[in-house]
């Protein structure tokens, strides 16, 4: 029960803070990466403010031997720096540049504007069902 | 002094809005032990991932991103938002994240936001590559004379 309403908190509050941050404006997010054009910083100042807050929690979980409501930690192990991280990445960007969305904001604006909102987000899922169909290792 | 330089910027908006974010990710974090990557908690949530953080946790937290946009709408007001002129930007846009951010194990949140302040060198290479290869699609889509 703890745990769903951590859950649950964790998720209102980003989607709150991506509604205030700017970032739910497809445009904004685009004027971002444009640096050869119109650059708006915005996006460099969540970021910060994101990153300075996370870092702090970072020090704490160093000094805790558990998370508040469950038994150990859960935390990606591998250090692995490879041809898929980069390759995601990269393809990644590509689509985040085309249509100045990822995924937190693209799922926060089913809330707000649902139709260009839900067709993103149903391209994603396929595309994210295309990366099983083709990656062995991923359909576990 | 930054709004005189750049006049769209909303610097202060975007740090609230910011730490806000990371907060979230420390409730995550501290609270259940977990990184609030959106991507693969909306990966688990839709059972296209079978594995890794429990249905119920990833289900609430993809549940929390419309609610939290929903009270802005209702507490603070509408969402500014432009979106891509066409459908087929949308489709594109989002057939290629799905793909990317599965294959790169991560997003803006899971390797931006937490794996970067973890200084994980994992998430310092995918946020330098979709940063650059982000900038580098939006001048190649100006050039062509596509900007919106």
């Amino acid at each position: 029960m703890l745990r769903a309403f951590i859950a649950l908190l964790s998720g209102v509050i980003f989607g709150l803070g991506l509604a205030i941050s700017g970032m739910m404006d497809p445009t904004r997010v685009r004027g971002f990466l444009d640096i050869l054009g119109d650059w708006d910083p915005t996006l460099a100042f969540v970021m910060g403010g994101a990153l300075l807050v996370m870092a702090a929690a970072w020090f704490i979980q160093r000094r805790l031997h558990t998370p508040v409501a469950c038994d150990s930690f859960s935390l990606p192990g591998t250090r692995l720096i490879d041809g898929q991280l980069i390759g995601g990445a990269a393809l990644f960007g590509i689509g985040w540049g085309i249509a100045g969305l990822c995924p937190g904001p693209a799922i926060a604006s089913l809330a707000t504007n649902f139709v260009p909102a839900a067709i993103f987000v149903a391209a994603m899922a396929t595309g994210m069902v295309v990366h099983r169909l083709v990656t062995p290792q991923a359909r576990a | 002094m930054i709004t005189q330089w750049f006049p769209d910027a909303q610097p202060l908006q975007g740090l609230i809005g910011g730490m806000l974010i990371g907060l979230a990710g420390a409730i995550m974090l501290l609270g259940v032990g977990r990184i609030a990557g959106v991507s693969g908690m909306f990966a688990r949530a839709t059972a296209i991932s079978r594995s890794g953080t429990p249905w119920p946790i990833a289900a609430l937290f993809t549940l929390g991103l419309l609610v939290g946009a929903f009270a802005h709408l209702g507490a603070i007001g509408p969402v500014e938002a432009t979106f891509p002129p066409s459908t087929s930007l949308l489709v594109a846009g989002g057939l290629i994240v799905g793909f990317g951010t599965r294959m790169g194990s991560g997003c803006t949140s899971g390797h931006g936001v937490c794996g970067m302040s973890r200084l994980s060198p994992r998430s310092l290479v995918a946020t330098a590559t979709f940063m650059a290869s982000g900038m580098v699609t939006v001048a190649i889509v100006n050039a062509l004379g596509g900007a919106w």
